[in-house]
């Protein structure tokens, strides 16, 4: 069978190179999956888990605002922001979350706040990346 | 005519110099490999977002109502130059070179009657442009505080950038840096980065479609809305790392040679300085045995 070459870079370092079966990308217009021979397609992405699935095994990677870019040599996701969902602490994550929720909640500017809320829209989107 | 004292003192600050410099040398290897493994790191994504960009333009580029950013404006009237820089000095002629770079784009673009303004990152490039461009100096973004540099600190400078071009005070923005070749080598480099159009590397190969036409999700238009100012963020983060990478390399080499220098300068202190003791003590001997002749 055919495998899709696939990487994911975010602008510090490249977190994936190589081949799988398929990835499920969460587009800005709805998830997609990218199967090798996949018609060329560039879409934006929303924040949200990608799945990539090779052989039995399946890896979940939290990524935030980017771009994929399907050519027929393969899959690139251009991601701003990319965590591996087995490096997230679920404990951790609650903490954060509640403690971006009471920033939220203090918050004194308009500035403030808006950047308060982006951290917890981030954290939730990256719980429900996690739970799903 | 300095004493043996005056001597002794030159050699003992000349060796604590010396110390400090190889000190300096030593921080700056280290910190030169981590921050030439943050370059190399940066630069798949930069290469991917150069190819998407240069496949969404060669679509977008001859159409009307293609986006400013990316085919500029028809009158390239103000330019904005970026000039990064290091915020430390003591690194041989590292900053002096993105300056003159500098200097001699402002001198060029004058020539030929544009308007120019200067954004500096790092303040030893505004302490050297505010001489001779003061006025021109719209901006200065310090990186002292910045502990680590990430897409955070490019994306905020980017941000300003296009907050300035769409405000329609710039139509042409210039990034001056240095180019990190290697260890010793940093090379002072200009990048038109708006329009980014000009900015593409024709070495960049498009993806063969083999027959089949792109689809886009949404539209280019919103597509390139935000791929653009990511793609402008991209090529600051690359500058400053770039640029980190070079400060270091540059330093190193600056204070390895500073080192040798001190070194060089204890032993011709230390061989003068016995020559006049052992003078000292043959003229005291002379005194002695002449004194006792005289008896």
């Amino acid at each position: 069978m055919d495998k899709l070459h696939f990487n994911l870079v975010s602008p510090e370092r490249e977190l994936f190179s190589g081949d799988v079966d398929q990835v499920t990308v969460p587009g800005t217009e709805g998830d997609f999956g990218v199967l090798p021979k996949h018609a060329p397609v560039m879409s934006a992405i929303r924040q949200g888990a990608i799945t990539i699935k090779d052989g039995g095994e399946t890896r979940r990677v939290f990524i935030r605002g980017g771009f994929a870019d399907v050519t027929p040599d393969g899959l690139t996701i251009l991601a701003e922001e990319a965590v591996d969902c087995a490096d997230i602490d679920p404990a951790k994550l609650d903490q954060d979350l509640q403690n971006a929720r009471e920033d939220v909640a203090d918050a004194k500017t308009d500035d403030t706040r808006r950047a308060a809320q982006i951290a917890v829209d981030r954290l939730e989107a990256m719980k429900a990346a996690l739970s799903a | 005519m300095p004493s043996l004292k005056d001597f002794r003192n030159r050699i003992a600050s000349v060796k604590s110099t010396q110390k400090i410099t190889k000190a300096m040398q030593m921080v700056a290897a280290a910190k030169l490999r981590k921050a030439q493994d943050a370059a190399e790191a940066a630069t798949p994504y930069a290469k991917r977002m150069a190819a998407v960009v240069a496949n969404l333009s060669s679509s977008m580029k001859d159409r009307p109502g293609a986006p400013a950013l990316l085919v500029g404006r028809a009158a390239a009237e103000s330019h904005l130059i970026v000039v990064c820089t290091a915020d430390r000095g003591l690194c041989g002629g590292f900053n002096s070179n993105i300056a003159r770079r500098a200097r001699e784009h402002i001198a060029r673009l004058e020539r030929e009657g544009k308007t120019v303004k200067i954004l500096c990152v790092g303040r030893k490039g505004f302490d050297q442009l505010k001489r001779l461009h003061a006025k021109k100096i719209v901006e200065t973004i310090s990186l002292r505080e910045v502990k680590k540099l990430d897409s955070h600190v490019a994306a905020g400078i980017a941000d300003k950038i296009v907050a300035r071009f769409d405000a329609g005070d710039v139509d042409v923005v210039t990034l001056v840096f240095s180019k990190f070749k290697n260890v010793i080598t940093q090379e002072p480099a200009s990048q038109t980065v708006i329009p980014a159009a000009e900015s593409l590397d024709a070495e960049v190969e498009l993806p063969d479609l083999k027959g089949s036409a792109y689809e886009y999700e949404p539209d280019e238009e919103e597509i390139l809305e935000v791929l653009l100012p990511r793609n402008l963020t991209t090529q600051v983060l690359n500058a400053l790392l770039q640029n980190a990478a070079g400060e270091q390399g540059a330093r190193m080499s600056a204070m390895d040679n500073a080192t040798r220098n001190a070194g060089d300068m204890i032993d011709s202190l230390s061989i003068k300085y016995n020559r006049m003791r052992q003078a000292n003590i043959t003229k005291e001997l002379i005194e002695i045995i002449s004194g006792a002749e005289a008896l």
